[in-house]
């Protein structure tokens, strides 16, 4: 059963991923990373 | 060997992960295509040297933003190396379990950590990196990365404190919530020497997440029954004060490895285990019997 269950979640990983790609996430996670965080930093 | 290895692993980790150094000397951070990779440890991404984005921070400024809610991508990613590792990465690769290691090695009165306060890391997943960001937003629909801006020390260490030191502009701009950051960053290094691990235990959202995928990854823990004795020797050297006999894949196991390497009967393994076969596929044979993940 769990043999099965890591196989189904590696696949939904996948799919995720690809889906998240797929919607414009990676530019917008860049866009994000990019510049400072003022937030993480204790600023803003 | 095996915690000579981890080291090794963990200090290369580190510095790969932040090998921007140019940023360290001049007090900005790397603007190239990796930042849209996530970092698969706790590693904040305004930190200088950072090449890769802190996971968390990412989950946060999607929820946080106009389009999305949740971030397909981040989750996709986190669920990839939890399916394959579990919490292998908390013991292994990341900058901040390794930052808070090295504190407890300062020789001083060690404290056990009550275990209730194992099941707060999942609140501040919840409430802070998945909802708040989500819900509190302005009136142009704008949130904010709250567990970055209320909680993480990470970002104070790792970011907040050398960026401050390199760059003017943001130095002038430094008010209360950055020596509210301080202060939380001073109490987890008081509590890191006297507590093994307390913010992955406690605090951490990634840790968190990776807990949920333990019991399933690829990558687990096995104890042979039928070896081990119940002498405890794994449980005293534990980081995380976990029983592994009771439970060879707990949420709370970082896979350090160090039980492994103590056990006096060799009774627990770890490796990509064929649980069909029982064994761990870098074994030729587990001795007769199952072991404690396999007689869950
Ligand atoms: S149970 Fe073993 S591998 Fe897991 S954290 Fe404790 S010592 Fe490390």
């Amino acid at each position: 059963m769990k043999d099965r269950l890591k196989y189904v979640l590696l696949i939904m990983s996948l799919v995720l991923t690809i889906a998240g790609i797929y919607r414009g996430e990676v530019a917008e996670v860049l866009q994000k990373a990019i510049n400072i965080c003022l937030e993480c930093i204790g600023i803003g | 060997m095996a915690s000579f290895k981890r080291r090794i692993i963990q200090v290369t980790s580190t510095i790969i992960g932040n090998g921007y150094f140019e940023g360290f000397a001049k007090g900005t951070i790397y603007r190239g295509k990796l930042k849209s990779v996530c970092f698969p440890g706790l590693n904040c991404y305004s930190c200088p040297g950072a090449y890769t984005s802190c996971p968390i921070g990412s989950l946060q400024s999607v929820a946080a933003g106009l389009k999305y809610q949740i971030s397909l991508y981040v989750i996709g990613f986190l669920m990839l190396i939890g399916t394959i590792w579990g919490r292998l990465i908390c013991g292994w690769i990341c900058p901040f379990g390794f930052f808070q290691e090295l504190l407890y090695k300062i020789p001083s009165k060690k404290l056990k950590m009550p275990k209730t306060l194992n099941t707060l890391k999942y609140f501040f997943l919840v409430v802070f990196v998945l909802l708040l960001p989500a819900l509190s937003t302005n009136e142009v629909g704008i949130g904010l990365p709250l567990f970055c801006k209320y909680i993480c020390p990470a970002g104070t260490l790792e970011a907040g404190i050398p960026l401050t030191i390199k760059n003017v502009a943001l130095r002038g701009a430094i008010g209360i919530m950055y020596y509210w950051k301080l202060m939380l960053l001073a109490i987890t290094i008081v509590f890191s020497i006297l507590i093994s691990r307390p913010f992955c235990r406690a605090v951490c959202p990634l840790g968190a997440i990776y807990s949920l995928f333990n019991s399933v990854s690829f990558y687990r823990m096995n104890v042979d029954g039928t070896k081990c004795t119940k002498c405890n020797i794994c449980n005293k050297i534990c980081p995380v004060d976990i029983k592994i006999y009771e439970n060879a894949n707990s949420p709370e196991c970082v896979r350090c490895g160090k039980c492994v390497d103590k056990c006096p009967t060799k009774a627990i393994k770890s490796g990509y285990i064929n649980e069909k076969k029982g064994r761990l596929n870098h074994e030729k044979i587990l001795d007769v019997g199952c072991g404690a993940d396999n007689c869950n």
